[in-house]
Order: C-alpha cells, then sequence, then structure tokens
C-alpha cells in the first residue's frame, strides 16, 4: 500500500492498514539503531522543525534522534526563545517555518487541535508530537509497535490502560490504534477521570484494577498529575495508589507474561511501585527505544506522501 | 413611489392568509410568480460590534446584512463598548443607527452596569430613552437577589427581561457540547445542565414578581420541558432558538472548524430533535440568529482560544428553509410565525404582518434557488460562518423596507 497523507495528526484518522504501514517501516528501520553508523540516507537534504508549545525533552529528543538518523537537519524551536510569546499566530509561525523551506513541523502543543489547525493551513508536513488531551499518536505508535514485538500480534489481545483517561492523549491515541487493529481495550480510573461516550471507540470501563489485570495480556499505566487547574476534586495520591497502583503484589496475580507499559516519566510508587517499573514485565526502556523506529517511520513517510504528491 | 408585488404565494399568519395575490396599479411592479411573499423577517438577538468593535462590524455593515438575509427589524444586544447601560450610550447609538442603519434597529439595554452583574442598571432610564428589552447577554446575573430586583424593575418598567442562560461555574472553561464529540477532541465540555438551571432559576425568579422573560438561544432538550412546563403554569415566558441549534450539532466540529465554536454550544443530535419539536409545538417561540461577528483574528485560531459566536444574518432563512420547511416540521405559515409573527409580539411592536395600513416590511423569497455559500460573498463584515462552502438553499429575492427596496438579489 502507499503512504498518501503529508500528515499524521492522530490515529482516530488511520486506516488500519496505515497504522500496519507504520509498524511495518518501522519495524524496518529498527535496525539501523543497531548499526555502528546509525545513519541511512532516506531524509538527506530535507529539513525537520521541533516547534515545541510546551516542555518535553523527552520526545523533542527522540524525534531529533529519529530525524537526524535518516540524515535529517534539524533544528529545535521552543516557545521561550521564539516569537511565540510575543503574539505570533500559530499559523504565522507555521508559515515562516514553511518559508523557510522546511519539510516537516513536528509541534507539540498544549492546546488540543493545534496540529489539525497547522497541517490544513500548510502545504508543508506537519506531525503531531501531543496536542493537549486530544492524541499523542507516536506515543501510541510505539507502545503498540512494542507491544507486538513482545506478544507478536495486536489483534485479540486484551490491553488495559489505568490512570487519568480524562485528560490523556496517550490514551485516547492508544485506544484509537489499539481497537482499529483488533485488541479489547479496557480503561481503569476512578469514575471522575473516564471522559463522557468513551465507551463509544469499544474500550470497556472499569474501576477495579484486579479484575482488569486478571485477564489483561498488557497493561500501560498513564501518568498522574494531581495538581490541576480544572476545580474538579481529584483522588488522593496514597489513595490512588493504593486503589489503582501497579504493584508487584498485584502483577503476582495477572497473567505471568503480562507486558507493563508506561509512556514516561514515571512517577514511582505514584502509578506504579519501582519494583514493577525496574521488573521482568516492565518495557519501558524497549519504549525509548522503539520510539526511535517509529518516529523513523512517521518521518520518513510523511515526506514521502508529499512527494509523491509532487 | 408605490411598489406592488404580483403573483407572489403570500403567506402572512397573523391575517390566516395563503394564496396567490391579485393584481392593481402601481409604479414598481415585482413579479413574485413562483416565489414567497411574507413580512420581513424581525431578528430579537443581534451583536451589532458597534461603537466599539467596529473593526468586527458596524450598524451599515450589519443592516446591510441583514437587508441580504431578509431581515428588516433587529434587536441590537447591548454588550458593546460602551455597553448600553444608560441613556447616553444608548443616545450614541440611536445617533448612529439614524445615520448608518438600512432596516429597523430597536436596542436593547443591559439589566446591570457594564454587564458586570454588581449593580442594576437605571432600567426607568434605559425605557425612557427607548430601550425595547434589557438583557446582559454574554453573561448570566449570578445573584439570585439582584435577579429578581432586575425583573422587578423590568416589571414596572414595562420592560422584557432578556436572559443568557448560562451557570459559569458549571460551563467553566469549557469549549464545546460535553459528551463524545469533546472526549474524543479533547476539548474541555460545556454541559447542558450550565444551561437549563439557569433556565430553571430564571423563570422561576420571572414568575415569583410576574415579569416577562424571555429566554436567549435556546439549545438544549432539557430547556425545552423547562419552558414547555413553564408555560403550561402560566408563566410569561418566551424563548428563541438560533438556526445552528437545529441544523448542526456537535459531530460537525471534526476538524477543529472556529466558527463552530458558539455558546451555548452546539448540542447532540437529541437536542437538535428536542429544538425541532419544540419550534414544532410552539414551546419555542421564536428564530434569532444570535448574529456575533469576529475578525479573522479571533478565529484563525487554536480553538481553545478562539472566541465563541457566529454571524447568521444572511444565512438564517436559508438554513430554516432547508431544515424546517423542507424537512416538514414547520409549514409556511409556521415558519413566518417564527421569523416574524412572535418576535413582532415579543417585543410588543406592530409588525411582522402584512395587514392593509401596517407599515410594508416584506420579502420576496425563491424557496427553491440553490447556491453555495461562499466567503467572498458574505456582506457581513466579519466572514465567521459554520456554512461556508456549503450549499444551501432558499434566496431572498427582495427585501423591502418602510416600502422600500432595500435589497435586491
Ligand atoms: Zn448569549
Ligand atoms: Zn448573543
Amino acid at each position: 500500500m502507499l503512504w498518501t497523507r503529508k500528515d499524521l495528526l492522530g490515529l482516530e484518522y488511520l486506516t488500519p492498514d496505515e497504522l500496519q504501514l507504520i509498524l511495518d517501516t518501522a519495524e524496518s528501520f529498527k535496525e539501523v539503531s543497531t548499526r555502528e553508523i546509525k545513519k541511512v540516507p532516506a531524509l538527506r537534504g530535507k529539513t525537520a522543525v521541533n516547534l515545541f508549545y510546551e516542555p518535553s525533552t523527552r520526545t523533542r529528543v527522540s524525534f531529533e534522534v529519529a530525524a537526524k538518523r535518516l540524515s535529517a537537519d534539524v533544528i529545535n524551536i521552543a516557545t521561550e526563545t521564539s516569537s511565540v510569546r510575543k503574539g505570533e499566530t500559530l499559523i504565522d509561525t507555521g508559515k515562516n517555518i514553511q518559508a523557510l523551506k522546511a519539510d516537516i513541523i513536528i509541534m507539540r502543543h498544549n492546546c488540543s487541535g493545534a496540529a489539525n489547525i497547522l497541517a490544513r493551513s500548510l502545504d508543508i508536513s506537519v506531525v503531531n508530537a501531543g496536542d493537549g488531551w486530544h492524541e499523542h499518536p507516536t506515543q501510541a505508535l510505539l507502545d503498540i509497535f512494542t507491544l507486538k514485538e513482545k506478544l507478536g500480534k495486536i489483534s485479540g489481545l486484551n490491553v488495559a490502560i489505568v490512570g487519568d483517561i480524562a485528560h490523556s492523549r496517550v490514551a485516547r491515541s492508544n485506544i484509537w490504534g489499539l481497537t482499529k487493529l483488533g485488541a479489547q481495550v479496557t480503561l481503569c480510573a476512578p469514575e471522575m477521570l473516564i471522559p463522557p461516550g468513551i465507551e463509544i471507540t469499544g474500550a470497556k470501563i472499569s474501576n477495579n484494577i484486579d479484575e482488569v489485570l486478571k485477564n489483561a495480556d498488557a497493561v500501560n499505566v498513564l501518568r498522574m498529575q494531581f495538581e490541576r487547574d480544572e476545580g474538579a476534586a481529584f483522588p488522593e495520591q496514597l489513595d490512588y495508589f493504593k486503589k489503582f497502583g501497579i504493584t508487584e503484589e498485584r502483577l503476582a496475580k495477572a497473567k505471568k507474561d503480562i507486558v507493563v507499559m508506561h509512556p514516561g516519566p514515571i512517577n514511582r510508587g505514584i502509578e506504579m511501585s519501582s519494583g514493577v517499573a525496574d521488573g521482568k514485565n516492565s518495557v519501558i526502556l524497549e519504549q525509548v527505544t522503539n520510539g526511535i523506529a517509529v518516529r523513523m517511520a512517521v518521518l520518513f513517510l510523511v515526506s514521502q506522501a508529499k512527494e509523491a504528491k509532487g | 413611489m408605490s411598489i406592488l408585488i404580483k403573483n407572489g404565494r403570500v403567506v402572512d399568519p397573523a391575517n390566516k392568509i395563503d394564496a396567490v395575490n391579485i393584481q392593481a396599479q402601481a409604479a414598481t411592479i415585482i413579479d413574485a410568480a413562483g416565489k414567497i411573499v411574507a413580512s420581513g423577517i424581525i431578528d430579537i438577538h443581534v451583536h451589532l460590534r458597534e461603537p466599539g468593535r467596529e473593526d468586527k462590524e458596524t450598524v451599515a455593515s450589519a443592516t446591510a446584512a441583514a437587508a441580504k438575509g431578509g431581515v428588516t427589524t433587529v434587536l441590537a444586544m447591548p454588550n458593546t463598548h460602551p455597553a448600553m447601560d444608560c441613556e447616553d450610550n444608548i443616545k450614541l447609538l440611536q445617533g448612529i443607527i439614524k445615520k448608518s442603519a438600512l432596516v429597523n434597529v430597536l436596542i436593547c439595554g443591559t439589566l446591570t452596569k457594564e454587564r458586570l452583574g454588581q449593580e442594576l442598571s437605571d432600567i426607568a432610564a434605559l425605557k425612557k430613552v427607548g430601550a425595547l428589552a434589557i438583557s446582559d447577554d454574554g453573561c448570566s446575573v449570578d445573584s439570585d437577589t439582584l435577579m429578581l430586583e432586575a425583573f422587578k424593575k423590568a416589571k414596572q418598567a414595562g420592560l422584557l427581561t432578556v436572559c443568557h442562560c448560562e451557570d459559569k461555574k458549571l460551563s467553566g472553561k469549557g469549549v464545546m457540547n460535553l459528551g463524545f464529540n469533546s472526549t474524543r477532541l479533547g476539548l474541555r465540555g460545556i454541559s447542558n445542565e450550565s444551561e437549563y438551571k439557569r433556565v430553571s432559576r430564571d423563570i422561576e425568579l420571572a414568575a415569583k414578581c410576574g415579569a416577562p422573560v424571555h429566554i436567549a438561544h435556546v439549545s438544549c432538550r432539557e430547556s425545552v420541558d423547562i419552558i414547555a412546563a413553564a408555560k403550561k403554569r402560566g408563566v410569561k415566558v418566551t424563548c428563541e432558538t438560533a438556526p445552528h441549534y437545529f441544523a448542526l450539532t456537535d459531530e460537525d466540529i471534526v476538524d477543529y472548524d472556529t466558527n463552530m465554536k458558539i455558546n451555548p454550544p452546539l448540542r447532540a443530535k437529541q437536542d437538535v430533535a428536542a429544538i425541532k419539536a419544540g419550534l414544532k409545538n410552539m414551546v419555542i417561540d421564536a428564530i434569532a440568529s444570535d448574529h456575533a461577528p469576529h475578525t479573522e483574528n479571533e478565529k484563525d485560531i487554536e480553538f481553545d482560544r478562539a472566541e465563541f459566536g457566529k454571524i447568521g444574518l444572511e444565512s438564517g432563512l436559508a438554513i430554516s428553509i432547508m431544515e424546517l420547511i423542507e424537512k416538514k416540521i414547520l409549514s409556511w405559515q409556521e415558519l413566518v410565525n417564527v421569523l416574524a409573527v412572535n418576535p413582532a409580539k415579543i417585543l410588543g411592536i406592530d409588525k411582522g404582518t402584512l395587514s392593509v395600513g401596517a407599515q410594508a416590511d416584506l420579502i420576496v423569497i425563491d424557496a427553491g434557488k440553490e447556491f453555495i455559500l461562499e466567503k467572498k460573498s458574505i456582506v457581513s463584515k466579519s466572514k465567521n460562518s459554520p456554512f461556508i462552502g456549503r450549499r444551501l438553499k432558499g434566496l431572498v429575492e427582495y427585501t423591502i423596507y418602510n416600502g422600500k427596496v432595500i435589497y435586491q438579489g
């Protein structure tokens, strides 16, 4: 199949075939990072701009490494140093970057939909590196890639996502991606952290982590943030850990080979115990490694789509 | 100079007429064969933006848009800069209207000074200078005691109170309807509750002192039920909805189109069904545009940061024809009732009919004419319509205001 999209905005918009193509492409790029010279010329002469309106060292560095392993030039723009704070609009900023003849904008933004708005205003590619509570497609892709690597398939798996689903772009992207590829997703969180209507995606909802873990082939544990300006009462940290924290005791009652994932950075002792984070079921560092391959695949595919279009 | 409109289908529910009209002698003759002839639309919820935000809209540009949309009377909402909260400010606006309005512009004064919800405006003085109603539109007065006091003063003055029903403690930082679509888009939701609880409160307070109350822009099913129940028990309540609340749902915000960011928000399918049913069974008295112009700078940005509101003067009739006449929700008589007859009654003005001797505000409509709404054809100074690019049906051919043709399509 041919990749035709100039942008990657979210997994909701992709077909199962397109998801599969990204995963297959990532598979072939993974080997590059194991070479002595970790570079292929796939994007030589291309410029990728990391436009980050929200601080995120992890994701930014991962994209930067991915772009460089494809031989692209990378420019980093962070809000503190750009004209963003002086009131330039998102679209103006994007058009300026386009005028520099950059090829891809990789954007992190605190407003949901920012990547959609930028993408429809520009001819160059936009890759969403996380927008508000909306989507974080490459994170979900690397989660899915890792899961497939560990368990050999996605279809038919029971995958639990635990934590603040309501305010999580990682959760949304995972729900879309996993569901489209045939997995059964179960969301586990206090009721106030389950967003309305989410069951329409096909995900099941539970507030009993022990029940959920019993059936799960994998559990994706979201980072919890307890300070918010939302006004809604958030659970107490300790109380949350008691009811939903992933501990060795809880894992002992789960499937032996259950895969434990976390998008990082981990709050040890809040969403999972240190023993679990560093334990034999944890694939947290493999996720980081796979993030490079998945992002290489995405950057490669979107830039190809552009060339195909002329 | 006299105008004769011949051969048109005259829809005049106030006089129980629905017939092809007869011929007579006149200086100008408009052949309206196959067309609908009706009273000019009376739009009781319009933001003119002048004085203060002439970059968004002016009295001249808004009334030109009104003329194009078949609207011959508008009620100007008071959230201008300065707000219409005292005699002087209303006189200022009256001066502008006199100079540049193309259609009849009526003025709504504020409930509270600067619309801050703290201190009541001098409601009797607003009435005296010519305000037809009072409202803090854009805001709701949070204090029950102040709101009750406002209803009492408005009743004494003989003014209608128009309520924007929103409990901001509940709607908070919401930017669209709360539900699966807000979940999917990752946007903060606005519950139906934030609207209908305030509808309920305002009706209760108005009923307490026997003051008439008009609920602006009803968007959700519970509000319709609450108003229906209040009407049943004899409360003097009227209400309006806007075309977007029966033509669009929150599902239409697919790609973060900020022209779909409206307050109250576009609701769910069940709400749209309830709004249509409310129009059919006359719980909803009127259709008003809530014409809310905003510049591209205020709309062509992140969804969270964009202003609420859309323009509607030019597209309201077409949307109403498509959604209500074509889908057989309302008859032409019923549509003219909600567009002209009832709005006139709500404001207590002698308009909305084609009676002999009545001021000649009327429109000729080609109900079957299809067109694509193009940005460049929009007369309003702001172009923030969610219907741009859509195929619409129902075009105004002539708008006649006070006996003069002010628009010809
Ligand atoms: Zn309002
Ligand atoms: Zn309004």
